[in-house]
């Protein structure tokens, strides 16, 4: 393990003293689904970016933008909530992802 | 001044409470306990302090409000006993994991079944591990006192580190004694104010109290505990001996009572300590070489004091009240037998595990323990290396 710190140059008792690092931890490897955007058929009510619980739907301008995949667990809630009609985004098992 | 006042171990630990005036306590009743939080209750009711009294539903909650009050940077005390300790478990690991200094009276009570509201050290020596420091007390003076230095030894920069004091149920908890309660003023000037470096509710410096520790770091974060558990050491004594400039009553790991010279000696903890030195005095009216050693610190455990206090003794009996089931014998005598093993002192060590359950310990028993150590010197050997003294066969 090296390059990790030794048990002097951390901060005691597990605190994190960097306020919003989560960003620096990249969970994106955990996913056995992978979200599947179809930018064509979403008509950017935002739903998934409300639910995301890792905050990993990009929106710009109000607009949804994609998915940061660095981070995305790939917990599906994103597609649970896209609105039944228009079904935009898709989950797909990891490496059988269809253009992405 | 101080003044001279007729307390239980209940009140001392109540009183003791209200004149440290914390921020925030938690509890929840339990037998012997109970009526220590009714003094604090009362306090609060009566508004002699400003404290948050959190009434919670059960000990884990007690000791989880504990936790979180703590982490937002409030001076915290609670108090419990027994299968209430039992309850807080989870909880108690992560107050001293995440390194708050917390205190907390444990009143000793045997833990269920069958169930028992009465003494012995089994809750607190299930503590053990659990990174807390655990100061003993021998009557309801050593209760206050031990609390109220237990503030500052927690806080300690260098420690941070959750204190629990013990006070064996009914025995100390519900017997009156004449004891000394110091001036307000002094215990707040003594205490002094606690001024953590991270708190939750520090809006400008937003900080993480207990994230996901994994492979990668989780032995380092232990690897500080062990580090503060050495430094409580060095904080311990400094503490006692500032205490001792206030009341005169000084404190260090462990009491040397009548051990000047003696050749038998016995090892105790809390209440029985008290006992033992009533048959010691007796002993030593007759001549003969008998001596107590009190240990007063159980964690960290003083390894070096006890070596010193043991130089010149030829046979001890350590006094478990407590057992662990299935162990060569009980917690404190494995401890002391494990720091003597490759010491250069060579004395025989016998383990008498006693009191469970509140079992009254009598001053002929004692007394009959020092003669069976008379015979381990004049045999040369020891017949029983664990006995159970007081238990009916």
């Amino acid at each position: 393990m090296s390059g990790l710190k030794g048990w002097r140059e951390i901060p005691i008792g597990g605190l994190i003293l960097d306020a919003g690092n989560a960003e620096q931890y990249k969970t994106g490897s955990w996913r056995t689904y992978r979200p599947v955007w179809d930018e064509g058929k979403c008509i950017h009510c935002l739903f998934c970016w409300i639910y995301c619980p890792d905050s990993a739907i990009i929106v710009e301008e109000g607009k949804m933008k994609g998915i940061d995949l660095e981070h995305c667990k790939g917990c599906g809630i994103c597609a649970e909530e896209c609105p039944p009609k228009e079904k935009a985004i898709e989950m797909v098992l990891e490496g059988e992802g269809k253009g992405v | 001044m101080g003044k001279i006042v007729a307390l239980t171990g209940n009140d001392a630990a109540g009183t003791a409470m209200v004149q440290i005036k914390p921020d925030v306590v938690a509890a929840f009743p339990i037998t012997p306990q109970t009526e220590l939080m009714h003094k604090f209750a009362d306090a609060v009711a009566d508004g002699e302090v400003d404290t948050e009294f959190v009434l919670v539903e059960s000990e884990h909650s007690a000791m989880s409000a504990a936790v979180g009050a703590a982490a937002a940077g409030a001076r915290v005390m609670t108090a419990t006993s027994a299968n209430g300790f039992a309850l807080m478990w989870e909880i108690v690991y992560i107050a001293a994991s995440n390194r708050l200094p917390i205190v907390m009276t444990l009143v000793n009570r045997a833990l269920s079944a069958p169930i028992n509201i009465h003494c012995d050290h089994s809750d607190s020596m299930g503590g053990r591990d659990a990174g807390w420091i655990q100061i003993h007390s021998e009557n309801s003076q050593e209760v206050y006192d031990n609390l109220i230095q237990g503030v500052k030894i927690a806080e300690n920069k260098d420690v941070l580190l959750p204190v629990m004091v013990t006070s064996d149920g009914f025995i100390l908890s519900h017997t009156l004694e004449r004891m000394e309660i110091l001036d307000e003023e002094d215990v707040h000037r003594f205490v002094g104010e606690y001024k953590p470096a991270h708190t939750l509710l520090d809006v400008d410096h937003p900080v993480t109290f207990g994230p996901l520790d994994l492979p990668d770091y989780y032995f380092e974060h232990k690897r500080q505990q062990v580090l503060a558990m050495e430094e409580a050491r060095r904080v311990i004594l400094e503490v006692g001996k500032e205490f001792e400039k206030l009341s005169g009553r000084g404190y260090g790991f462990l009491e040397e009572y009548q051990m000047e010279g003696a050749e038998r000696a016995i090892v105790a903890l809390g209440s029985t300590a008290g006992t033992v030195k009533q048959v010691v005095d007796a002993l030593r009216e007759r001549g003969e070489r008998v001596g107590l050693i009190k240990l007063r610190v159980f964690r960290p455990f003083p390894k070096e004091e006890l070596l010193e206090a043991l130089r010149e003794v030829k046979v001890v009996a350590i006094f478990d009240r407590s057992h662990s089931f299935g162990s060569f014998g009980g917690p404190l005598f494995t401890e002391v037998r494990s720091v003597l093993y490759g010491s250069d002192i060579s004395v025989e060590v016998l383990n008498y595990i006693y009191g469970l359950g509140g079992r009254n310990i009598s001053l002929e028993e004692i007394e009959g323990v020092f003669s069976d150590l008379q015979g381990v010197i004049e045999r040369g050997g020891v017949k029983e290396r664990i006995n159970y003294l007081g238990v009916r066969e």
